[in-house]
């Protein structure tokens, strides 16, 4: 049976950490096998078709458009500037005269006697691909990209928004219980990627824009600020193509969300170092959570509470609640009874009995929790 | 060792069926043997989905799922190189092997036609009859420039497109002009970087040669018959069938670890909705009765329905439980949602709460308030699914109807949804929040509130979302997969019997209608005021007379006032008398509503009674 609890997310000091990057059509590698690179290295390279642009003719000139070609003054494959003729007919000795101009730059690539229409073809559109993170090229996907790895700190997110980035760490406040204010960030933060505590307020959002911050990640944040920031509602829990200037990963939740300990003191130790982060989330087959890789973090540890993680969870074991009525709560599992129980709203499920940081045992389904620590 | 599999015909004797259904998450086997003369679920298994890394290959977790069955059953059904077929002379094995797939986000099309509610509603209607996610129609008159459909087509990488247009014989222009834009936009495929985009070219006939010589480089062009040959008729079965064999040949070849799969199995792999729609059509036949049908899931929630010779499937691809529910949420708004909920709550912590859900999907409701909040999200999502089904289960438009002096004050005319509440034989759902309700009747009053059923409806639901199987297996076996279907994988909740009307002003309290029962002998007379609900036990598989007295502002089938007696069918929550009015009447005094609410929820027993008492003493 799979494991009856959310497993959490991760945060470690030291994982290797594998980046695939893949063009949206085939093209070239510009890197090769077991070379270093750094995030913003070019790693493929390749141009996707240019926009098309279609001018109806036959309409423009009045034409049946089985005509069109005879009034043609371009013809397949011609290579037209903006403004330039495209078909001209005339009448009545030159007396009336109408003609089609190309609205863009671009090649002819058909004209067609069944509608009439001309199809431009704009310049190719070069795309690039970035290595995203610091590292070395593991593998070469021929005519596809490469896949680079690293060794680091990584951190997952609960959700976020906004693309790759990268900046240097600070913490910008003093516990995970601090929320994050405007009052927080500093003229000199451009470029940074700001942590707060438990949330971050709309006001802090719009001055680490002001200021050319690259991220925030923070504990939580609430709805209607979110809302505010991105100009439109999330539907659907897919993110990072907004088009934001920070991007923003939250660990724990919506609402204010003191961050874990394990979190908060790690990304106090990054502080200062260059991490990349993405706010890309995607929840269903194929979870995509949003990340802090620092590339090169060397750790003073052990990585035992990465063993202890994979335990699962054991009488002892740190965990939060992830759903009213405790929803946020730390706690700790005291008991974990094998048999199924039912709970107020009826369910039959397993569940484990947890010490709050009150002393109150509670019970909760073991699907409401996850592992925070070890 | 059997490990080939054997070649499958319509003769061969089915008496051990092993099938799979590799959803997105989840790959469900099931075992079905014949006993007796019967066909019966024997045992079911599942396993996560393997189609993700690190695994990639989904064989792995359709091995998993069966290896459940065999501890299960103590019998063997894998070998080294797939499923065991047919059975052997030492048990082992099983007669056929099938499987259905929505893994790896299923089959994501995107389809054409010339004008929007003629040709691209039937392409769209071909598209979804065949289980795909429908991405957008694109029509010449859809309001949109031809660069942004263009860009459009670019962004989007569908698995395939269906392109239709024009009746045979009519102008091909606009259709050509479709199949321009379509090669300006040189569209790629989701999948297998360096393939070339499946395209059905199902359109005018006379079409074809400017189509093949627009498309045909730059795309993989098949063509098959014209799906609206002439206004009059739609044709969907060619276009149907290609789009399944291409999702055989295209998207499950280039999804890991398929070809090992579909190695195993005799007949070819069906796309999970189409599959479901296959057993809906099949139930609707053997029941012989209108049948709607719906799955509400964590991203989606599909809806089907058979009406006479009509059948729609329609996905609302952004209404769900989790991944999308905040989408619900967005669509519905608070004030639908909180109608549903006899409590007050601060607008800011339900939101919280739905967004969390959203980035927390696993987790569960653990006290009442939790699980009426998520039971008030799922009627609307189930709400807005049906809206956005009845406007696609219409008539064919565009068809020219001789009208009568008596139909001009009908009004419905062609392009009019052809679902008829009150004609509607069963109603069944599916899904986790259904079939998982702690309670059954919580999941017959979200049908009864989200689909408003008129007169007599069977409430069912799926019990473990085995419809898929039974839906390939309906199509080699019908008998097998429908004794299955009844006996098996149907839970009946009941009949509901529930009055259209009021026809004029009434209030709650007055007379609405007089129900009698004869139950082995003894008669049971209830009276249900409107406004009001009541449930009379009635066991399932038990099936009884009855006498239902309408007063004369209410019509439960013959016409206001007029008696109906038929026979109700029991099941495990009972027949329900729906007196709320249709169209269901809230009130909109919240302190009243929530009355209402907590007076049905006591009536259908639908939560623990000793903690509903805790809102009446709040308020609202």
């Amino acid at each position: 049976m799979a494991h009856a609890y959310t497993p959490g997310l991760k945060v470690t000091e030291k994982a290797v950490i594998r980046k695939t990057r893949r063009l949206p059509i085939l093209g070239e590698v510009l890197v090769e096998k077991g070379q270093k690179v750094s995030p913003s290295t070019v790693v493929a390279r390749t141009s996707i078709p240019g926009n098309p642009q279609t001018v109806n003719i036959a309409n423009i000139l009045g034409v049946e458009a089985e005509d069109v070609v005879e009034y043609m003054q371009k013809k397949e494959g011609d290579y037209v500037h903006q403004g330039e003729i495209l078909a001209q007919y005339s009448s009545f000795f030159g007396l009336f005269k109408r003609e089609a101009r190309s609205p863009v730059e671009g090649t002819i690539e058909m004209i067609s006697k069944v509608t009439g229409q001309v199809t431009l073809r704009e310049p190719p559109i070069p795309v690039e691909v970035d290595a995203y993170i610091e590292g070395v090229v593991e593998e070469v996907l021929p005519k596809e990209g490469v896949v680079v790895v690293t060794e680091g700190a990584f951190i997952q997110g609960i959700f976020g928004v906004g693309g790759e980035t990268n900046g240097v760490v600070r913490v910008a406040v003093e516990s995970p219980s601090d929320v994050l204010e405007a009052s927080h960030i500093k003229s000199d933060d451009a470029d940074k990627v700001l942590v707060g505590g438990s949330l971050v307020t709309a006001d802090a959002i719009k001055k680490a824009g002001e200021v050319g911050a690259r991220g925030i990640v923070v504990g939580g944040i609430v709805d209607h600020d979110l809302i505010e920031y991105l100009g439109f509602d999330i539907g659907v829990a897919i993110t990072g193509h907004e088009d934001v200037p920070v991007t923003v990963i939250i660990t724990e939740g919506f609402g204010q969300m003191r961050m874990a300990d394990r979190t908060f003191s790690l990304l106090q130790k990054i502080s200062g170092l260059k991490a990349c982060i993405n706010g890309a989330t995607q929840i269903r087959a194929g979870v995509m959570r949003p990340e802090i890789i620092v590339p090169g973090y060397q750790t003073s540890s052990s990585g035992a509470a990465d063993e202890d993680l994979a335990q699962g969870l054991v009488v002892g074991t740190a965990i939060r609640i992830i759903r009213e009525p405790y929803f946020g709560l730390l706690a700790e599992v005291v008991e974990l009874p094998p048999e199924l129980q039912v709970i107020e709203s009826e369910s039959k499920v397993r569940i484990l009995k947890a010490k709050l940081e009150d002393g109150t045992i509670v019970t909760v389904p073991r699907a409401n929790v996850e592992i925070i620590e070890a | 060792m059997q490990e080939e599999k054997t070649a499958f015909t319509p003769d061969t004797e089915i008496n051990t069926v092993l099938a799979t259904d590799c959803g997105s998450t989840t790959t469900k086997a099931i075992l079905i043997e014949k006993v007796e003369d019967e066909y019966r679920l024997i045992v079911r298994g599942e396993a996560p989905t393997t189609v993700e890394a690190p695994f990639e290959d989904v064989t792995m977790g359709a091995r998993n799922a069966i290896r459940e069955i065999e501890e299960l059953t103590g019998r063997r059904f894998l070998s080294d190189t797939g499923v065991i077929t047919p059975r052997q002379p030492d048990g082992s094995g099983a007669d056929i092997f099938m499987s259905t797939s929505s893994a790896g986000g299923g089959l994501q099309m995107m389809v054409a036609g010339v004008v929007k509610t003629m040709t691209a509603e039937s392409a769209a209607r071909a598209a979804l009859g065949a289980g795909a996610i429908v991405m957008d129609v694109i029509s010449v008159d859809d309001g949109r420039k031809p660069h942004e459909k263009i860009q459009r087509i670019r962004h989007l990488r569908p698995d395939m497109i269906l392109l239709s247009g024009g009746i045979d014989g009519g102008t091909i222009t606009h259709v050509v002009e479709i199949a321009e834009l379509i090669s300006a936009a040189e569209p790629k495929p989701r999948l297998g970087i360096g393939y070339k985009l499946p395209i059905i070219y199902a359109g005018n006939k006379h079409a074809r040669k400017h189509i093949e010589e627009i498309l045909s480089e730059k795309t993989d062009l098949r063509v098959v018959d014209n799906l609206r040959p002439v206004l009059e008729r739609e044709v969907l079965g060619p276009a149907r069938e290609a789009i399944h064999n291409l999702f055989m040949e295209h998207v499950m070849a280039q999804a890991p670890g398929y070809n090992k799969l579909m190695s195993w199995t005799a007949v070819p792999i069906m796309p999970t909705p189409g599959a479901v729609g296959n057993c809906m059509q099949t139930a609707a036949k053997e029941y012989d009765m209108s049948v709607i049908g719906v799955d509400i899931g964590g991203a989606t929630t599909d809806v089907f329905s058979v009406f006479g010779d009509f059948f729609n499937r329609t996905v609302s691809a952004n209404l769900g439980m989790s991944y999308s529910i905040c989408n619900v949420l967005l669509e519905a708004g608070m004030a639908n949602i909180s109608r549903w909920i006899p409590f007050s709550i601060d607008e800011a912590d339900l939101r919280n709460r739905i967004r969390n859900k959203m980035i927390r999907p696993t987790t569960i409701p653990q006290t009442l308030d939790d699980l009426i909040l998520e039971q008030g999200i799922a009627r609307e999502a189930l709400r807005l699914a049906f809206v956005h089904h009845k406007s696609l289960a219409v008539g064919l438009r565009g068809v020219h109807k001789e009208r009568t002096i008596g139909d001009t004050f009908e009004q419905s005319g062609s392009g009019d949804t052809y679902i008829d509440m009150a004609d509607l034989g069963m109603l069944i759902g599916s899904g986790g929040t259904l079939s998982h309700a702690p309670r059954r009747a919580q999941a017959a009053m979200m049908l009864l509130d989200a689909f408003q059923p008129e007169a007599e409806t069977m409430l069912a639901v799926d019990s473990i979302f085995m419809m898929p199987q039974l839906g390939i297996l309906a199509s080699v076996h019908p008998k097998a997969a429908m004794q299955v279907f009844d006996r098996d994988c149907l839970v009946k909740l009941g009949t509901s019997i529930a009055p259209i009307g009021p026809s004029g002003n009434l209030q709650f309290g007055e007379p609405c209608v007089t129900v009698t029962i004869d139950l082995n002998g003894e008669t049971i007379e209830e009276s249900v005021p409107y406004g009001s609900m009541k449930v009379i036990k009635i066991p399932e598989n038990v099936t009884v007379d009855a006498v239902i007295h309408p007063t004369r502002q209410f019509d439960v089938g013959k016409g206001h006032g007029r008696v109906v007696e038929s026979k109700v069918n029991g099941g495990v929550v009972g027949v329900v008398i729906d007196c709320r009015g249709r169209p269901l009447a809230l009130p909109d005094d919240p302190t009243l509503r929530s009355q209402k609410l907590l007076e049905w929820f006591i009536a259908m027993d639908m939560y623990p009674a000793d903690l509903l008492k805790k809102y009446a003493d709040k308020g609202i």
